[in-house]
């Protein structure tokens, strides 16, 4: 034994005498964990929440959240004797004034916007390929607060420099807050301790951005990270891999090389950008006032989607019985996204529901074989870009020579029509890539080699697939439509009939699609 | 499916050729030793450049020396010792797959009958169910527990009272200049000129941030032929100046943009379009609303002042504004 291993094992000994610790960390380190590139995607996710964890802090040892008004007498010229705003004052001190501060400010937000990023397209991979089915239903509703919680914070995080563009976002959230009916002038008033932009406001953030919320998020994704720990990874189908295993690298060494290696290439990545690319340069808009804007203000790109939305909803306002409902705020601002957001949330459920399938999944999903699952994503995504786009109209109408009113008429009708469109378009292509699957399975690939038989024919020569790839084309399962009588046994008319009409109705356009192979067809081919 | 079936393995080079894996090794040492060499660029830019050193860059242009040298210095000791650890554990761990099995997350029926019976008889035992006026008071006491600690957070701010419905415009309020306060004769505005105006008040260099969210209005110079309004609008224009709130209708933003030729104003937040020879009315976007219209008129001196003030709310809309 070398003295090295003579220490270890005397520390493991110390340590296993008073914990016990021996027998979980043997299990866990034999945990096993498949490979999948878009496995990558969460990870992503965690390592630039640590990032922000580290640079966030390095830039609360400098930042003065407080709306007190001082007199600016830094280095920068451009706004030497101007009154500002201490946390002003002191985002311009971390700017120019601490060396590698501009660096980190860059970093923090430039991790914040891959961090959203990042959490959507995880997202999407976990939605695409049916991930979220059960046992994993909590996760999933874990995975849509957290990205609803990052939303929040990256609002509050972009708000507190207290420069002419991130107050005008501000005055934007106390418009939504006051729209609230009944409630909401008294809670906007509370919020920013009183009429806007009040003195309160952004040391009451700052409490939530570096406190409360990171606190909550720490927890949530430490539970997001547990439950996949023990309710194992899921992987895609493949030779070898069924529901009732899990194939892949250990932890120790290879995954935690893999993943340790990974964080540091994604922190390399931000660093990176955050030192050749600017990002929020504040010193450019200037201190707050209301009174003041500068064109073109754009939110983060994460909240670009709902500014979109206000952008193109229309001017509608009730005024009854001395009171006033803006619709034109409310509807945009937080009814829509309301329900997408709990739409999403309960997915997992409204599936199963439609499917009848109540049994656990571990192999995932490709997507093209779930055709109305898909079809759906796709639409959801069309859905939001076309808000997007709706929300850069004024950078687009700018850069394109476009007419920012022609934008907004094509949102506001294609925020109608594109998203069904997309439905159709991608519930097709789903099925002609079964189709594609099938012909492959049944004639094999195509080698581009041309035959010409005797009597002068030309055909192409297939060959026939690998086993594996044939094993993958054929190992799903199709779809059955649920069998939803409207009697029961005794011929009564069972209870609820429009709800068993909507199930079986979703249940047969789910089931679409194209027959798989069959042991018999497969079997005649053989024999060719 | 059948268990047994093991995932195909292919080796790679460096299980099979020596010289590979020593390659390999010398590639991993190479990539340590550029994360270090990143560190150094790090430590040496912070300690030895100064903050006034400017190097050219083609595409980026002027960059600040230091903070370039940091970040660089820091990206590369960060990338290169992850993509070291990458790289050693792709091409000299080993990458043969594993497998681990799965069992249903469903307890047996006997953990799930015994769980019943502990919290059936754990509730037997509290009680809860028998005693009546143990379970009302205790409700009782847990709805009223929940109000101290929002009436706690009562004093986050003041109550609304009429804030929002007021400004500091009254009847006879000199108008004045922003910046400078300065008070406006009204030829001191052309025809087509936009002048943003506060009202005077008693300390004007201390105005607080929610009098300016508030207070500032627009005057507009048109030609008075150019406008098409209702007879009791057209008497609070003064010699074709017409004054606006500058506060959106909609969401509250500087409504900033005046396009002179079309005479129109836009807000910059979500692209609501007013209509100046028409009262501010509303073309296009998401206002309902046009923008309030000052009365104005000029005082003894010749200098604009507000006949009176505001007849309805600034501002974006709340619960309480009493439009009718």
């Amino acid at each position: 034994m070398t003295p090295v291993e003579k220490t270890i094992g005397n520390v493991a000994n110390f340590v296993d005498e008073r914990l016990g610790a021996a027998g979980w960390v043997k299990k866990s380190l034999n945990k096993v964990f498949p490979d999948h590139w878009s496995f990558m995607l969460g990870e992503v996710c965690m390592y630039s929440f640590v990032i922000l964890l580290l640079s966030g802090t390095f830039l609360t040892f400098w930042f003065d959240p407080s709306q007190r008004d001082v007199i600016y007498n830094g280095v920068y010229e451009p706004l030497k004797g101007l009154k500002m705003s201490a946390a002003y004052a002191s985002t311009l001190d971390i700017s120019f004034e601490v060396r590698g501060g501009l660096l980190m400010r860059q970093i923090h937000h430039w991790a914040a916007n891959i961090f959203m990023a990042a959490i959507v397209a995880h997202l999407l991979r976990v939605f695409f390929t049916g991930a979220f089915r059960k046992p994993r239903e909590f996760n999933w509703i874990l995975g849509i607060l957290l990205l609803t919680l990052g939303l929040v914070e990256g609002l509050f995080g972009y708000s507190l420099p207290d420069d002419l563009l991130s107050g005008t976002g501000l005055r934007i959230t106390s418009a939504i807050i006051q729209a609230l009916p009944v409630v909401g002038t008294y809670i906007s008033f509370f919020l920013f301790g009183g009429a806007f932009p009040g003195t309160g406001f952004i040391p009451r953030i700052f409490t939530l951005h570096i406190l409360i919320i990171p606190g909550i998020f720490l927890a949530v994704i430490t539970i997001h990270v547990m439950l996949v720990w023990y309710q194992k990874h899921t992987q895609f189908p493949g030779v070898g891999r069924t529901e009732k295993n899990v194939v892949g690298h250990p932890i120790l060494p290879v995954y935690m090389a893999k993943a340790g290696g990974f964080f540091f290439v994604v922190f390399g990545v931000i660093a990176f950008l955050s030192a050749v690319a600017s990002i929020n340069p504040i010193w450019l808009y200037g201190p707050y006032t209301p009174g003041q804007i500068s064109a073109g203000s754009q939110p983060d790109w994460y909240m670009g989607w709902l500014d979109g939305l206000v952008r193109m909803a229309p001017p509608l306002e009730t005024h009854a019985f001395g009171h006033t409902i803006s619709w034109n705020i409310l509807i945009p601002a937080l009814i829509v996204p309301g329900i997408l957001f709990t739409g999403m949330a309960l997915y997992p459920f409204i599936e199963s529901w439609i499917t009848g399938d109540k049994r656990e999944h571990h192999l995932l999903d490709r997507p093209r074989n779930v055709p109305n699952r898909t079809a759906l994503g796709v639409m959801s995504i069309t859905f939001v870009m076309v808000c997007l786009i709706n929300g850069g109209n004024d950078i687009l109408a700018t850069n394109f020579h476009l007419s920012i009113n022609q934008i907004m008429w094509f949102s506001r009708i294609g925020v109608f029509v594109l998203p069904p469109l997309a439905f159709v378009i991608t519930k097709r292509l789903c099925l002609s890539l079964q189709r594609a699957d099938r012909d492959l399975l049944l004639h094999g690939s195509e080698t581009g080699r041309l035959l010409r038989l005797p009597h002068g024919e030309f055909v192409e020569v297939h060959e026939p697939i690998s086993t594996e790839k044939a094993f993958l084309l054929q190992s799903h399962e199709q779809p059955i439509a649920l069998e939803i009588s409207e009697v029961d046994s005794r011929g009564v008319r069972r209870p609820g009939a429009l709800k068993n009409k909507v199930q079986r109705r979703l249940s047969k356009a789910h089931a679409v699609s194209v027959p798989k192979v069959s042991e018999q067809e497969l079997k005649e081919i053989e024999h060719h | 499916m059948d268990d047994s079936i093991a995932p195909a393995h292919a080796p790679r080079s460096t299980d099979i050729d020596p010289k590979a894996e020593k390659r390999a090794e010398q590639q991993i040492a190479i990539l340590f030793g550029l994360s270090g060499l990143g560190s150094l660029l790090l430590i040496y830019s912070y300690v030895f450049v100064t903050k006034d050193v400017f190097i050219f860059i083609p595409v980026m242009g002027n960059q600040n020396a230091q903070q370039l040298g940091i970040g660089i210095g820091m990206a590369m000791s960060l990338f290169f010792l992850g993509m070291a650890a990458i790289h050693w554990a792709k091409t000299l761990m080993s990458d043969v797959e594993v497998v681990n099995h799965r069992h249903e997350f469903r307890s047996s029926d006997e953990d799930r009958d015994a769980f019943v019976k502990t919290v059936k008889t754990g509730a037997a035992a509290a009680g809860l169910g028998r005693r009546k006026l143990i379970k009302r008071s205790l409700g009782a006491a847990i709805g009223l527990f929940a109000l101290p600690p929002v009436l706690l957070l009562r004093d986050l701010g003041p109550l609304p009272k009429k804030q929002l419905e007021t400004t500091n415009w009254k009847a006879g309020t000199r108008l004045l200049t922003d910046p400078g306060n300065r008070p406006i004769l009204a030829s001191d505005l052309e025809v087509g000129a936009v002048v943003q105006v506060l009202p005077a008040v008693e300390h004007e260099d201390e105005r607080p941030l929610s009098d300016i969210a508030k207070d500032p209005v627009l005057l507009i110079r048109l030609r008075e032929q150019d406008f098409a309004l209702t007879p009791e609008k057209l008497a609070m224009t003064h010699d074709g100046i017409i004054a606006f709130s500058k506060i959106c209708s909609h969401m509250g933003c500087a409504v900033a943009l005046y396009e002179q030729q079309t005479k129109h104003l836009l807000c910059p937040c979500h692209q609501s379009t007013f209509d100046v020879p028409r009262g501010a009315k509303v073309i296009f976007g998401p206002a309902a609303r046009p923008l309030p219209q000052l009365d104005i008129t000029v005082d003894a001196e010749g200098y604009l002042i507000a006949r009176a003030a505001f007849s309805e709310p600034v501002g974006p809309s709340f619960w309480e504004r009493n439009s009718q």
